[in-house]
């Protein structure tokens, strides 16, 4: 998807704050009625919140991806050794 | 009575092969060893996403994600999910993204092996490279008993009767032992100790990441046959929650009201942040072979916690209604499989898969002790240049064998403390209270090695002050419910203390020389952080 980098980490960044406040479903709280017949609500909320964490992932793999670290990591340091192992 | 004759002995035949696989896993990794120290230490940095996925998960996931959440669902309802298993999928996760992979570049570029190596170059500060070390020693020794001690008490149960004669066990009263005639506590953690011993000794972190990935495919196929075997045997998905919902003690369960707090279950965010300093775990992120290695363990972290978790969640719920009030929340999953399967096989495979969870975390864990010392403490105070790789590695195994030996001895000597399993969650909530030390290094040129050292020793001390009043002053037969203040955990407070040190001190203090700080920090801004 054609997705500015500098738009999509934005937009990813969001989303994960979205996800850290809808994890707190209090309005779950009391409810105990049954999803499909079997599955309480609330473990369907957060089962589902697991999946959707792992498409925000999966977004921020591919628009808010370090690639200066990458290169980073591959060049050779200069400057003196401070205390690091040989 | 259970008579002897009615016991299978093929679950312990199952535990046997399973075992002696992780050995021969130990001994055929032993022959792709290079012989180098990067090698023994962080597997020459050569792990690709596959790998780095399956033993981050496993040594993420510990015994309690089979046994403890199946356990705790049954007392505390759905909510554990939500406070264990769907924050640390999105945390975890962030940690590994955010953290993780800088980490993981910082030692690619200058060759680090240990967190106390990065803290003191980045820092610059030997000093807080040494007050590190014990701290981190100390955090990781509870959590390895915890481990040694489960699997020493699991084995037992598993084996119980089997052994009738041998292993024979009495009440005061005169009766059997309900444990009676099962492989006996300091039997069973010598030989878990032995077989990870084996294959960490020889292998080193390959042997620990290849026996990971194995353990990480049997405790995620376990949980799902059992998941599946056990349903059907309660009538199906539908009527195994019918049956919860007209329970008395099962239905509130399927709710949180009266059961989780709402300030609880948001401040338990804080407990998955230990993954950034967890020393087990900072090794592992070391041997990827890529950045990109990253990206697969970034992505299916959250989905591999709903995997194994909701399964577990599902049948400590439907055990409420199967077992009714009474039952030991650690006994629930053998219960709920011995009582409804009747199938010696699913037994050994849920047996091997309790104990492939927690295997998966102690190889690392006796790995990243062993690594420590020899790399903080040995070499660094006799020189780096007064070992060849040989005889560091040597050294490493040395301090592998010590620490097995120590732990085994702590694990017996403790085995019948009620309080050995409270401190994982205060050895999780210390090194999520370090989290911010971790964070700001990576992320603040602004901060100094006196905040640094600050905020480790404010946060050491407010952590001790709880655990004392929680743990050591805690009156004999008194609840055993958690701590909490106004409501939250004492991470929110230990977190807190360890983050306004940190800031305010390194606000106060003369900022570190930009020599330093320029060799952590690429020239390009960074676009991570918002």
């Amino acid at each position: 998807m054609a997705l500015p980098k500098r738009n999509g980490a934005t937009l990813v960044w969001l989303a994960c704050a979205a996800l850290f406040v809808l994890h707190q479903d209090c309005w779950n709280w009391d409810n105990s009625s049954l999803v499909f017949g079997w599955l309480p609500v609330g473990l369907a909320w957060h089962a589902g919140f697991s999946l959707a964490a792992t498409l925000l992932w999966a977004a921020a793999t591919r628009w808010a991806w370090p690639e200066e670290i990458e290169r980073w990591a591959e060049e050779t340091d200069t400057a003196p050794d401070q205390g690091g192992p040989r | 009575m259970i008579a002897a004759a009615e016991v299978s002995l093929l679950p312990l035949y199952l535990i046997l092969g399973y075992l002696a696989l992780l050995i021969g896993l130990g001994l055929v990794s032993n022959r792709f060893f290079k012989g180098s120290s990067a090698d023994f230490f962080v597997v020459s940095r050569s792990i690709g996403p596959f790998l780095l996925l399956m033993s981050i998960f496993g040594t993420t996931m510990t015994g309690f994600a089979m046994v403890g959440s199946t356990g705790k669902a049954y007392s505390s309802g759905i909510g554990v999910y939500g406070l264990m298993a769907s924050w640390s999928g999105l945390v975890h996760s962030a940690v590994f993204f955010l953290v993780g992979i800088r980490l993981w570049a910082a030692g690619k570029r200058f060759g680090y092996v240990t967190q106390c190596e990065y803290f003191r170059a980045r820092f610059d500060s030997p000093a807080l490279g040494y007050l590190l070390f014990p701290v981190l020693v100390l955090l990781v020794i509870p959590y390895l008993l915890v481990g040694v001690i489960s699997a020493g008490k699991f084995l037992q149960a598993t084996t119980a009767h089997m052994f009738p004669e041998l292993f024979k066990l009495t009440l005061p009263n005169g009766n059997p032992h309900p444990l009676s005639g099962g492989v006996p506590p300091w039997l069973g953690a010598l030989v878990i100790c032995l077989i990870v011993l084996s294959y960490v000794f020889f292998g080193g972190l390959r042997g620990a990441v290849w026996a990971n990935t194995f353990q990480t495919i049997i405790f995620m196929i376990a949980g799902g046959v059992a998941f599946w075997l056990i349903s059907g045997k309660l009538g199906g998905l539908q009527a195994a929650a019918q049956a919860v919902a007209e329970s008395d003690f099962g239905k509130p369960r399927l709710a949180r009201e009266g059961l989780i707090g709402q300030a609880q279950f948001f401040s338990y965010f804080l407990v998955p942040l230990s993954v950034g300093m967890f020393p087990h775990l900072f090794q592992h992120w070391l041997t990827a072979r890529s950045a990109k290695s990253f990206r697969l363990t970034v992505i299916a972290h959250p989905l591999f916690i709903a995997i194994v978790w909701v399964p577990c969640i599902l049948i400590g719920l439907w055990a409420t209604a199967h077992l009714g009030p009474n039952a030991s929340p650690n006994a629930v999953l053998g219960r709920m499989v011995n009582s409804l399967v009747h199938s010696p096989v699913l037994t050994g495979l849920v047996a091997a898969g309790v104990l492939a969870a927690i295997m998966s975390s102690l190889d690392s864990q006796f790995m990243c002790l062993g690594t420590m010392f020899t790399n903080d403490i040995v070499v660094r105070l006799v020189g780096p240049d007064r070992f060849n790789d040989r005889q560091k590695i040597l050294l490493a195994r040395g301090f592998i064998l010590l620490v097995v030996g120590v732990t085994y001895g702590l694990a017996v000597y403790l085995k019948d403390s009620a309080h050995v399993f409270d401190l994982g969650v205060w050895c999780f909530s210390g090194f999520a209270s370090l989290f911010p030390i971790v964070f700001a290094a990576v992320y603040w040129r602004r901060v100094t090695k006196a905040g640094a050292i600050s905020s480790l020793l404010a946060a050491a001390a407010v952590w001790f002050v709880l655990f004392r009043q929680d743990i050591l002053a805690k009156a004999p037969g008194a609840g055993e419910d958690e701590m909490l203040i106004f409501g939250l955990m004492p991470v929110a407070i230990i977190f807190t203390v360890s983050l306004v040190t940190l800031v305010v001190v390194s606000l106060l203090t003369r900022p570190p020389a930009a020599t330093t700080v320029d060799r952590f920090f690429p020239r390009r801004p960074a676009s991570l952080v918002p």
